[in-house]
């Protein structure tokens, strides 16, 4: 059943890819516009994450500022160590098994050695960089396309892609969710799987305050230049370009080209 | 002729050797670059003194020109010699003042630059990144420099962990656009408004 809607989801997400080229002026000749469907609702979506980001998120992420930096790295260490978790499906998915089995030593070494990933022993030992994976990087690797972009209350940008990706964690793609929700025993339930979120969540924004502020200073249309840089994010993690690839200027070279010729 | 010929070989040496000293490699020249904007933003200057010397770097180190151009994606061909003629005004104060504000937020930013990798004759990118701080990860920046006048390399894109702001600016500018019907007043409105702020 759950492969049945898999395939659903893939090919709703095809049609909606090729859906999403037409008819919007493409701006360049090489890279691919994603569209934007939804932009009054998403607009406002984004209005309003704005808000709850002033009101209650920001003033969190400052106080997680505030902590003593060993706190705040063990804490990153153990959101990072569970993410271990959804990386490691979607590196077999990806066909990456040498990652998987490198992903798969760092998360034991680091939730035995490590404190419950308090420590990344694995880090210290000399593994390789750990690169986090999601089941939106994956359907994207597998040629699907983004579909549209969207704005999702609280959890912020996405695309219909990368939000069905999402959803694949919460049915049965994400041990940790199956662990915590799922098997909701005495020492692991709903909440702390909601915490563990959280933290995350809090822990990207603390990181990303004064981008975030000096963006939004310095943009005449602030949710245009956050979808913009969301949309090249994804691109460079799907097609894991690493630093000193300069695949994502290539993209646009036509119109540097133009300008050059003229 | 005697006398000429020795004075023009002496001209021809002195304008290769001229030629040759203004010529740098695009890493040297974003270092130095990187080290004014530190000195500038380090120094005991006013904000008013420091902005107006951060505007100065820009308008020697950024082909201000190109950017604009490229920002305005395919509506570059759709506007008119007069709108063009306004737009690019409009766009430079703009983007010195963006510029400048962003920058001014930095004290002391310690850049290294460690590498560089030419692309072709008109472009390389030299790769540094802007070190840890306690309040700020480490922050990987790409340049891309223009490198087709070797006598006046010219920035032309910033790369921060693989994120383009020329890519993104167009794109934030397409929407302000698309959003109104393709008009491009609109715009040149906005960037007006942002500029005198």
């Amino acid at each position: 059943m759950k492969i049945l809607k898999l395939i659903f989801i893939i090919l709703f997400l095809s049609t909606n890819a090729m859906a999403g080229s037409d008819g919007e002026l493409n701006l360049s000749k090489k890279s691919k516009t994603v569209k934007d469907c939804f932009e009054p609702l998403n607009r406002a979506t984004f209005s309003l994450n704005q808000g709850l980001d002033k009101a209650i998120i920001k003033p969190i992420a400052k106080s997680y500022r505030s902590l003593p930096p060993s706190i705040k790295k063990g804490a990153g260490n153990v959101v990072e160590n569970l993410s271990n978790l959804i990386t490691i499906p979607n590196n077999l998915l990806q066909g990456d098994v040498k990652i998987a089995v490198i992903n798969t030593g760092r998360l034991v070494i680091n939730s035995t050695v490590g404190l419950l990933g308090i420590i990344d022993v694995a880090d210290n030992l000399g593994f390789p960089k750990y690169e986090k994976e999601d089941y939106g990087q994956t359907l994207g690797k597998w040629g699907v396309g983004p579909g549209c972009y969207i704005v999702l209350p609280v959890l912020g940008p996405s695309t219909i892609r990368d939000t069905a990706g999402s959803f694949m964690n919460i049915v049965g793609g994400d041990p940790w969710y199956n662990a915590s929700v799922g098997a909701n025993n005495e020492f692991l339930n709903e909440n702390v799987f909601l915490a563990s979120k959280v933290l995350s969540g809090v822990e990207f924004r603390a990181n990303n305050i004064e981008s975030l502020e000096n963006l939004e200073k310095n943009s005449m249309d602030f949710y245009a230049s956050l979808k913009s840089l969301y949309l090249q994010d994804r691109q460079l993690k799907i097609e894991n370009i690493k630093r000193g690839n300069i695949q994502i200027i290539y993209n646009d070279e036509g119109d540097w080209e133009e300008i050059d010729t003229k | 002729m005697k006398k000429k010929i020795f004075f023009l070989f002496i001209t021809l040496i002195l304008i290769l050797k001229s030629n040759y000293a203004l010529t740098i490699e695009a890493d040297v020249f974003i270092q130095s670059t990187v080290n004014r904007a530190a000195n500038t933003l380090g120094g005991n200057l006013t904000k008013e003194e420091r902005i107006k010397e951060l505007k100065d770097i820009a308008k020697e180190t950024v082909d201000i020109e190109g950017i604009s151009l490229y920002s305005l994606g395919a509506y570059r061909n759709k506007i008119s010699d007069d709108q063009l003629i306004r737009y690019k005004k409009v766009f430079e104060n703009y983007f010195l003042k963006s510029f400048s504000s962003r920058l001014a937020e930095y004290t002391n930013p310690e850049i290294d630059v460690y590498s560089k990798k030419k692309i072709n004759e008109s472009y390389t990118i030299v790769y540094s990144k802007l070190l840890e701080t306690e309040k700020r990860p480490e922050v990987k920046i790409d340049w891309r420099v223009y490198t087709k006048n070797p006598n006046n390399l010219l920035i032309r894109d910033l790369i921060i962990e693989g994120l383009s702001l020329a890519r993104t600016q167009k794109e934030e500018f397409s929407s302000i656009i698309n959003s109104n019907d393709g008009n491009v007043e609109v715009l040149i409105k906005n960037l007006t408004e942002f500029s005198n702020q």
